[in-house]
This record gives structure tokens, sequence and C-alpha cells, in this order.
């Protein structure tokens, strides 16, 4: 059996318990609906960061614009809801559709660019949609967009962050994904094997952005309101952060260190003003201890799977790495 | 009325010039750290706001007339600047660029919510005695003095840094060290002492920029280092970064051009403007304004 397809197979066994386990947690009240707050929040996050794990950690583009594809999907997908009536996985594609649009529109000129040229292009870009966003009346402008009826219940963000990471996980290993990681490698190097580089970068880009769409109108049909700041550049920063955090290319290292810094700021809730202060810190603490991120390129639980299957080699020099 | 339309013009292009002059004083500072060590001060913005606070109390606390007030936000904000180098970067030297970016960030976050302790998030209002305002009548034109008096205290800067950078035995080490920073350390200079310094440098022109904004627009707040930082960074990279006269140019351009969309174009949509500007010249010119078009070799 294949390797890819074994472990997908068990990653969406863990994911069915995991979410049989939470949500018998939920409706016994055992986590009450603060808690299940964080959890969706968490899952949210989850997409973003696996999603922009594909443009930094696996193709290695710096992008600071993460959260404005994350505004596109929640605008798209609010004003689907509210104005066309559509049902909520039709208005979820359709956020994430436009957001992958915006991101080939975007993306095909400025993926030329390299390193922080490129993360600044994106970082303007990430507020160019901010400011039109604020500038148009229909969608609330800066007062922000209400009345989006409540639709995103634990099920839907819990199975869609499983198939996200799925997804991800298999494009990674993917000879498509081979070629991403690559451009990640050396861009020159890549070229001359005659891999399109510009071609893999822009797919990466649109895919990240269509999940990035995807997990906005999540977003916006849990929390009903939405607002142009919550969209802007520190939120872009936080997403880099998460991935970072986890280790470039390490899928399930995002999925835990977005676990961990989006509790953490919660659990310190009970340090008030703070807060804000041990949160930087334990930032600067973890990365000087582990600079190459909580689980570096590797994911997590490889290895136990290995030991059910000897002499699967074929991914020993990937792994090595 | 084609002569008070040019007269509005020549206002403003004074008002583009004074807060360009701002950002290009931050910008510098940007472009300083990115020559030497190779990465973006995401601190930088907040730098920028201590030193606005340093002054703050410069004059309020110890009542300091106007070049006094400086010395101390520079000061205070060239200590700062160093203490991020320290703790965010230095440790870090040998690790991937990202894992530097983040404990940038966090420094970041760290020294506005540092302030925010202290201070609150209400802005303050800076003293206006600390710089007295006068109208300036010539030929038709009413110029406030202090936009005269930030234009030329930034000029007066941009001078004495060039003397620091071309005419000084610690300006010839901090090019060498841009220039190769192996070769520098085995030539005898040391390196991380190079570093440090432009640190300080740097973050002490983003301190003088924190004093002359809190002119400018009169208040401080904690996070008033946010958006001017991410425009001088802009500036940074549209000059051409690491480069310093590009910082001056790319900062010049950045105020210009959002005092003059503020208003001929749409005063919501200044800052787009500016983006996409930055966007299409990046597009037509990857390394910037004066940037060279370096080749790469394998």
């Amino acid at each position: 059996m294949k390797k890819e397809f074994r472990n997908t197979i068990i990653l969406l066994v863990i994911g069915v318990i995991l979410f049989l386990i939470l949500s018998f947690l939920m409706d016994t009240e055992i986590l009450n609906r603060y808690y299940g707050r964080i959890v969706i929040l968490i899952c949210i996050n989850v997409i973003l960061a696996v999603s922009l794990n594909l443009i930094i950690g696996i193709t290695g583009q710096l992008t600071l614009g993460h959260a404005g594809f994350m505004s596109i999907g929640a605008y798209a997908a609010a004003m689907a809801t509210i104005q066309l009536n559509v049902t909520f996985p039709v208005a979820l594609l359709l956020g994430g559709v436009a957001a992958g649009l915006i991101g080939y529109l975007i993306g095909l000129p400025t993926l030329s660019l390299k390193g922080d040229y490129l993360a600044i292009t994106t970082l303007g870009f990430g507020e160019i949609i901010r400011v039109v966003i604020t500038n148009i009346d229909q969608l609330g402008g800066g007062r922000g967009l209400s009345g989006i009826p409540p639709k995103t219940t634990f099920a839907w963000v819990f199975f869609i962050m499983v198939f996200t990471i799925l997804i991800i996980y298999n494009i990674a290993r993917s000879s498509q994904g081979r070629a991403m990681m690559s451009v990640r490698e050396d861009e020159i190097a890549a070229e001359a094997m005659g891999i399109n580089t510009t071609k893999y970068k822009i797919m990466a880009f649109v895919i990240g952005s269509f999940f990035a769409g995807i997990a906005g109108g999540l977003f916006s049909h849990y929390l009903m309101y939405i607002k142009p700041e919550q969209f802007g550049f520190l939120k872009s920063v936080d997403l880099v952060t998460y991935v970072v955090m986890g280790g470039m290319g390490s899928l399930t290292g995002s999925v835990l260190s977005t676990g961990i810094l989006t509790i953490l700021p919660e659990f310190l809730r009970f340090m008030n003003d703070y807060r804000m202060i041990i949160y930087p810190i334990a930032l600067i603490v973890i990365m000087r201890f582990r600079p190459q991120g909580l689980m570096g390129t590797k994911e997590l639980s490889m290895k136990i799977f290995d030991k059910f299957s000897k002499g699967s080699d074929e991914d020993a020099a990937f792994k090595g790495k | 009325m084609g002569g008070g339309r040019q007269m509005e013009f020549l206002q403003q292009m004074i008002n583009g010039l004074s807060l360009g002059f701002v950002y290009a004083l931050i910008a510098i500072g940007y472009t300083m750290v990115y020559g030497i060590i190779g990465l973006i001060n995401f601190a930088h913005g907040d730098v920028f706001m201590v030193g606005g606070y340093f002054g703050f109390f410069a004059a309020t606390m110890l009542h300091l007339p106007f070049i006094p007030t400086l010395l101390v936000a520079m000061g205070g904000a060239a200590l700062t600047g160093v203490i991020v180098e320290k703790i965010a970067y230095k440790p870090l030297r040998n690790s991937p660029k990202l894992s530097i970016l983040i404990t940038a960030i966090a420094m970041s976050v760290l020294l506005e919510n540092l302030v925010r302790l202290k201070m609150t998030t209400d802005p303050q209002t800076y003293p206006e005695t600390l710089l007295p305002a006068h109208v300036i009548r010539f030929a038709g034109l009413s110029i406030d003095n202090r936009q005269l008096i930030i234009i030329g205290m930034s000029i007066l800067l941009v001078v004495i840094l060039q003397f620091i950078v071309f005419k000084t035995k610690t300006g010839k080490a901090m090019r060498a060290t841009s220039f190769d920073k192996d070769a520098a350390a085995l030539m005898g200079i040391n390196v991380d002492s190079v570093i440090s310094i432009t640190f300080a440098i740097g973050s002490a022109l983003a301190g003088a920029a924190g004093v002359l904004f809190g002119i400018l627009y009169s208040s401080i707040d904690p996070y008033m280092g946010i958006m001017p930082g991410l425009k001088a960074f802009v500036a940074a990279v549209l000059g051409g970064i690491g480069i310093i006269p590009g910082a001056l140019w790319g900062g010049l351009i950045m105020g210009l051009v959002e005092t003059f969309s503020k208003v001929y174009i749409s005063s919501s949509y200044s800052d787009a403007i500016a983006f996409s500007i930055l966007i299409i010249i990046l597009i037509v010119k990857p390394s910037g304004l004066l940037g060279k078009k370096t080749r790469e070799k394998v």
C-alpha cells in the first residue's frame, strides 16, 4: 500500500476519533461554550496555518498578506449567504474560489520577485485589499458587515480542517509538491532541472489562498460579524508566526504551534495586563532554543507509523534531512 | 484662480516633504540594519514609538527645550535599539532568517505592550510649548514654522549620518561589514560591535523621527509605530533596501504620494495608492529605485 495513502487513512481515523471525543466533551458541557469557542478558532487558524505552510514552508515563498485572502473569502462567503441565499457549502466554496482567483491575479506579477521584495509586495496587496473593502459601502465599509447567519458548526470546521490537512499533505508528497520543495531549496537548480518554477509558485499560492478563503468563510459564519481590521497586517503576521514556530514545511508542526499559540494568550488571561508581555517573551524563548521551529521539517508521528510497516524506506532519505 | 491652485499645490508640497522626511528618518534605520545583517528589523517602528515617548517625558517632566528633548529621544531610542539587537538578533544570528523575523516581531509586540502598560492606550498630547507654532507668510504662502524646522532638522541629521558613514573610522568599519562580514572580521573589525553601533544609529534617527512625528501630529500612542513603520519599510524597499540615499528618496516619495493622494484623489484610498505605487515600481524595477541589478551566480 502506498505510504501516502496509508497515512491519509490513519490521519482520517485519528481525526474521526478526535472529533468524537471533542464533540462528546462539548455536548456534555465538560468543555463549556468558552472552550468550545477556542477549539473552533484553533481549527480555523489551523486551516490558515497549514495553507500558509504550503506557500512559506514547502515552496519557500515568504508572504505577508495571507489575512487578505482570508478576508476575501470571509466577505465573499458572507455576501453569498446573505444576498444569494446559497447553501453553506456553496458559500464556502465561492469564498475559496474568490480568494484563489484574486490569489492568481496577484501571484502572476509578484511571484517573480524574491525574498523580502516578495514579502513587501504581498504585504502591500494585503493592505490594499483591506483598504478597498473598507471603502465598499455594500460590504459595510469600516463599520463592518453584520447579520451573517451562524452556520459554522464544530463538525463543519473540524472536518474541513482535517480535509485541508490531508489535501495539503498529499500535495506536498506528490510530484508537484516535490517540484515546490525544489523551488524552496534552490530556485536556479530547480529551473536547470527543467522545473517551471513560476508555475509551481503560483500553484502553491493559489491553493494556499483558496484554503485561506474557505477559512475566512468559516470565520465569518461563526462570528456573524466581520470588519476589515480583523484581517490586517497583524493577522498575517500571526499566521506566519504559527508556521515558523511549528517548523517550515511540517504540517503537524503547524497544527501543534497553532494550537499552543491560540491557547497561550487565553491561558494567560488571568495575568490581565501582563498577558501580552508574557506572550512575546515566550515566543522569543522558544525561538532561542528551537530556531528551526517546534518540529523542524519533520512530521510528528511519522516514526510511529513506520514501525508498523517495516522496510518502506523510500522516504527515509527525505525524512533524514 | 490658477495662482490659488498653485499656492495650494506648494502648500501640500511642504506638508508632503515634512511627512516624507519623517518617513525617511525611519527608513534609513531599516536600510542600515538591512545593509549590515541582511534582515528587516520588524521592531523598528516601535523603536520610533519609544523615541516619541522619551521625547514626551523629556518635554513634560524635565521641561527640556526642543534640541535637548530631541537628543534624549535619540539616546533612549538608540538604547532600545541596542537592547532589541541583543535580545532578538544576536543569539539567533546563525539561525534561519524567518526565526529572527519572529523574534523581531515578538520584540515589537513586547515594546508596544510595555509602553501600553506604563502609559495606557490613550493617546498623549504632545506639549505644544516644545516647538511653538508660528505661521510664516512668504510670497502668499502660509507655512507652519514647525514644518520647516522638521525639514531642516531631518536634513541636518542625514548630513551628520553621511559624515559618520563616509568620513569616520566607524563608518568605514560599517561599510566593510556590510560588504563582507567575514572578510571584515579577518581585517580586525569587531563585527559584533559594528552591528550594535548600526542598530544604535538607525534607532537614534527613528527616535528623532518619533519626536518630530509627535510635533507634526501633536499626539502619540503605543501603536503609533505600526503604520509609519510599515510605510517607512515600504519607502526603504522602494528606494532599494540597503542603500541610504535610496531610503531618503523612498521616504520623500512616500510622504509626497500620501499627502497628494489625500488631497487630490481620495483620503480613504491614500494608503492603497501608496502601496500600489510600490508594487508597480517593484514589478518594473525589482531591486528598487536606486538598487543595482545583481546577477545571481550559481
